[in-house]
């Protein structure tokens, strides 16, 4: 009897366990989303911060994550593929593949503020990049690649070796199969871990602060140029992103709405990642299903 | 008359030889798992190669156009148009071209039915529209799928049956011309009607192709094969005409295992 | 010679691309290698300058109880850097310590008590709560468990105790999912014998499960300290940035990363001050690939014993 009363109890501390890990979650989307509900209208959205006065908005900031965000996929997406493919279609295992399995596994468990120490100190004091897009660009894409480059392995790996027979049996090339044949097969889940990849991108801070700076000099919007010093293209100019502004006015703001600015501005960073989840999940399905089926 | 513990057939001087092996032998680490093959493959005939599971027959085939590189280890000769395949001036694209290849499972890309005929065609340089839709239409009717696939030449082949799927894949092999045809036990995930389907069209490409078969299925070899190889260990252990290894086998491995006696 | 037997003799374009798919592919994941000795060169390089160029004994740095790199006691500068290791250490451990059981308890829904409902529902809630960035996680710290502890601890709520709570919830996710793949790969016999025998579910859960499932679960918790040793900016922002001994768990404190990111900027690259930040990004630094080879020492442990 004491054993079955002791099941009974354990089991109703583990549906609390599971119970307050779920309130959690419930209470922390629920407070950032009411408490930054109210902020966010197209003005809060478009219009530059302010530092000192009431009344900013995140515009500036907004267009630095997605710019630096597509900019750092695109640094990292042909790199993550390369590695990946070789790790999975050409490296014979044994010690050296080991070893190069591990030095990725520890980028990927470093910190991400050691990355961008990292990128400090090589892209924006040894190359002299100084604080810039390209900088933090390229500090994200260290961050970016040990994942991207292992969901792109995962997804590769899932691919039958019967596809590679076959396009190696037509006297194609190991390269063409893979490019060819197993990569577009592997499209719909390699498209998944980029999009949960960018949601990680986007939200990262700890890596930019040192890399691309942390102030967002004004931008013309009607100048696409990517030479002009003001020109939201520039990939040279400092450029503080959603995530670090949240952390720059929350430990060292002055501004009298910090407290509102961030609460709207930590709504859209959820709002932002939370469509990336949903992206992810529903694109990927979306293409499974076109490849499979008649077209 | 089971007297003989090996016997090979001596093919008249009429008969052309396509492939040739000369004291194959290959290697898994340090498990050998084909010793001592010589084997001629006679042109524009089917041969069937059966044995026991784990007799090395696959392994065999696979070693023939080289897709065994880097998994086993082959020494020794196959000799194709006074070449010897196994050796490193043979460039592998250009010879599996010419040494095709399909496999046990189907294994269509997920393409389009045009293009998984196309695609290698275009890989390899192909680029006249006229001449890639000519192909894919003969390469199709050759493999006896035309038929079924004329009107959905763009779908996806996914959608296709296991035994379209397979007859896909030949077509695919074919559209490329290939001197040699090697298929690895290519009706074992099918019906028996797509089985008979497939059988039906090997036999009707012999005519332009040398054909070799891994077989699980003795009436299947004895069906279309017009020669046949029985492998044992490692070994071939006889290699006759069809017809005289199923009705007189010259060694009683070989008519234990037809006979499924392997007491 | 026949054409076919000309093409078999040269390299044909397909071999050249191939060749040079290799090469490219190759040429990727070398540079990936690069960057990772990069990292450690360039952060060696600079956090040995503290103890070669500045002479500061590393015994010193190491138990060091006052940081204070502008001042100069006797031509050493004051780079004690025990508070700094203290704060990481203790949050680090306390923070993952919170998250054990939750974790453990809401692995244990997942793989063994409700396996479909688990699932649907805690999947996508541990996937959120990875997805949600650490400046949120700091911003709702800031807003909702610093007052909370001001007001019912006193002081100002930055502190040891805030950064534990936010960092709490953070390394949940994490331990959480490395649990319940242990606990997956625990296999199912296991189960069906000791429940054949008459074990409760709970005895059988105790007793088998997570006896059997130890290795996997102490990675888990490896994982989570690592994440939780490393993060920076949630922490920064509430734990008080006092480098100071924490003298008790709501008095403001510091931990390296903390440490790190607020003084990076206000340091001139060279200088002591600056040198001694790069040293405590070194103690980061090793302190990871600590993390690392424990959880590959764990692994090999396992694979020994099977």
């Amino acid at each position: 009897m004491n054993a079955k009363r002791t099941d009974k109890l354990a089991t109703g501390l583990l549906y609390t366990l599971a119970g307050i890990v779920v309130l959690i979650l419930v209470f922390l989307l629920g407070y950032i989303i009411l408490r930054g509900l109210p902020q966010l209208n197209w003005r809060f959205l478009t219009t530059p911060s302010r530092a000192f006065t009431a009344g900013g908005g995140i515009g500036i900031q907004l267009f630095n994550s997605l710019y630096l965000l597509i900019l750092t996929m695109m640094i990292s997406m042909p790199i993550a593929l390369g590695a990946s493919i070789y790790l999975n279609e050409y490296a014979k295992p044994g010690k050296i593949t080991n070893t190069v399995r591990t030095m990725i596994e520890i980028l990927s468990s470093l910190p991400s503020v050691v990355v961008g120490l990292f990128g400090f100190l090589l892209f924006v004091v040894q190359f002299g990049l100084s604080f810039s897009i390209l900088s933090g660009a390229l500090a994200l894409t260290v961050f970016n690649l040990p994942l991207l480059t292992r969901s792109i392995e995962d997804a590769l790996k899932s691919i039958s070796n019967d596809q590679r027979n076959g396009g190696l049996a037509l006297g194609l090339s190991k390269w063409e199969t893979v490019t060819k044949i197993i990569l577009p097969a592997a499209v719909p889940s390699i498209v998944s871990g980029l999009i949960l990849s960018a949601g990680r991108v986007f939200g990262e801070a700890a890596a930019l602060i040192y890399t691309a700076g942390q102030s967002a000099p004004a931008l013309n919007f009607a100048d696409w140029n990517p030479f002009n010093i003001d020109s939201p293209l520039n990939p040279m100019r400092p450029a503080e992103t959603l995530a670090v502004h949240i952390w720059k006015i929350n430990s060292e703001g002055i501004m009298p709405d910090s407290s509102a600015v961030s609460a709207g501005s930590a709504a859209v960073l959820i709002i932002v990642v939370l469509i990336f989840n949903l992206l992810a999940r529903w694109l990927g399905r979306l293409l499974f299903k076109r490849l499979t089926s008649g077209s | 008359m089971q007297t003989e513990d090996r016997y090979i057939i001596d093919f008249d001087e009429n008969q052309e030889i396509a492939l040739e092996t000369k004291d194959l032998h290959i290697y898994y680490g340090d498990f050998e798992a084909i010793s001592e093959a010589d084997l001629k493959i006679p042109r524009f005939q089917i041969t069937a190669l059966i044995g026991a599971s784990g007799s090395g027959k696959s392994t065999f085939l696979r070693s023939l156009n080289r897709m065994n590189d880097g998994i086993a280890d082959v020494k020794g000769e196959i000799w194709y148009r006074d070449l010897n395949l196994n050796s490193k001036e043979i460039d592998v694209y250009a010879m599996r071209r010419q040494i095709g290849m399909v496999f046990q499972r189907p294994n269509p890309f997920p393409k389009s039915i045009k293009e998984n005929i196309t695609f290698a065609l275009e890989r390899h340089g192909m680029t006249d529209k006229q001449e890639l839709e000519e192909r894919v239409e003969t390469s199709l009717k050759q493999a006896a799928l035309w038929d079924e696939v004329k009107d959905k030449l763009n779908q996806s082949a996914l959608a296709l049956s296991g035994g379209q799927s397979q007859r896909l894949c030949i077509a695919r092999a074919i559209a490329l011309q290939p001197d040699i045809l090697l298929l690895d036990e290519p009706a074992s995930a099918l019906d028996p009607i797509s089985t008979a389907q497939l059988e039906e069209t090997l036999v009707n490409l012999k005519e332009q192709y040398t054909i070799v078969i891994v077989t699980h299925n003795l009436p299947q070899a004895a069906r279309i094969s017009d020669y046949t190889a029985h492998f044992s260990k490692g070994h071939v252990i006889e290699f006759n005409d069809t017809k005289d290894t199923f009705t007189q086998p010259m060694v009683k491995l070989t008519n234990d295992y037809i006979t499924g006696d392997f007491g | 010679m026949d054409k076919i037997r000309e093409s078999l003799l040269k390299p044909s374009r397909t071999s050249k691309l191939e060749r040079r798919g290799k090469l490219i592919s190759l040429v990727s994941l070398s540079s990936i290698c690069l960057v990772v000795i990069a990292i450690f060169i360039f952060i060696a390089f600079r956090g040995l300058a503290t103890f070669t160029s500045d002479h500061v004994s590393l015994v010193d740095f190491v138990t060091g109880t006052v940081w204070n790199p502008d001042v100069e006691v006797n031509g050493q500068p004051l780079v004690g850097a025990l508070p700094m290791i203290t704060g990481s250490f203790l949050i680090t451990i306390l923070a993952t310590a919170l998250a054990l059981p939750f974790a453990i308890g809401t692995a244990l829904m997942m793989t063994d008590i409700t396996p479909k409902m688990g699932t649907k529902i805690l999947q996508p809630v541990l996937e959120l709560l990875v997805g949600i960035p650490s400046v949120v996680y700091g911003f709702v710290g800031l807003t909702v468990v610093v007052p909370f502890i001001r007001d019912v601890f006193g002081g100002s709520g930055f502190g040891i105790l805030a950064g534990t709570f936010v960092l709490f919830v953070m390394v949940l996710p994490t331990v959480t999912s490395m649990t319940v793949d242990a606990l997956r790969s625990v296999p199912k016999n296991y189960r069906s014998a000791s429940l054949a025998l008459g074990a409760t579910r709970w005895q059988t859960i105790y007793k088998v499960v997570l006896r059997a499932a130890t290795p996997g679960i102490l990675t888990a918790i490896v994982f989570g300290m690592a994440r939780a040793f490393g993060e920076a900016l949630a922490v920064q922002m509430v734990v008080g940035n006092a480098a100071l001994m924490p003298s008790s768990l709501v008095a403001p404190a510091s931990t390296l990363t903390s440490v790190l990111t607020t003084g990076i900027g206000n340091t001139v690259l060279g200088t002591v001050q600056n040198d001694a930040l790069w040293s405590l990004a070194l103690i980061l630094l090793l302190m990871s690939l600590t993390f690392n080879l424990v959880i590959h020492f764990i692994a090999k442990r396992g694979e020994l014993k099977q």
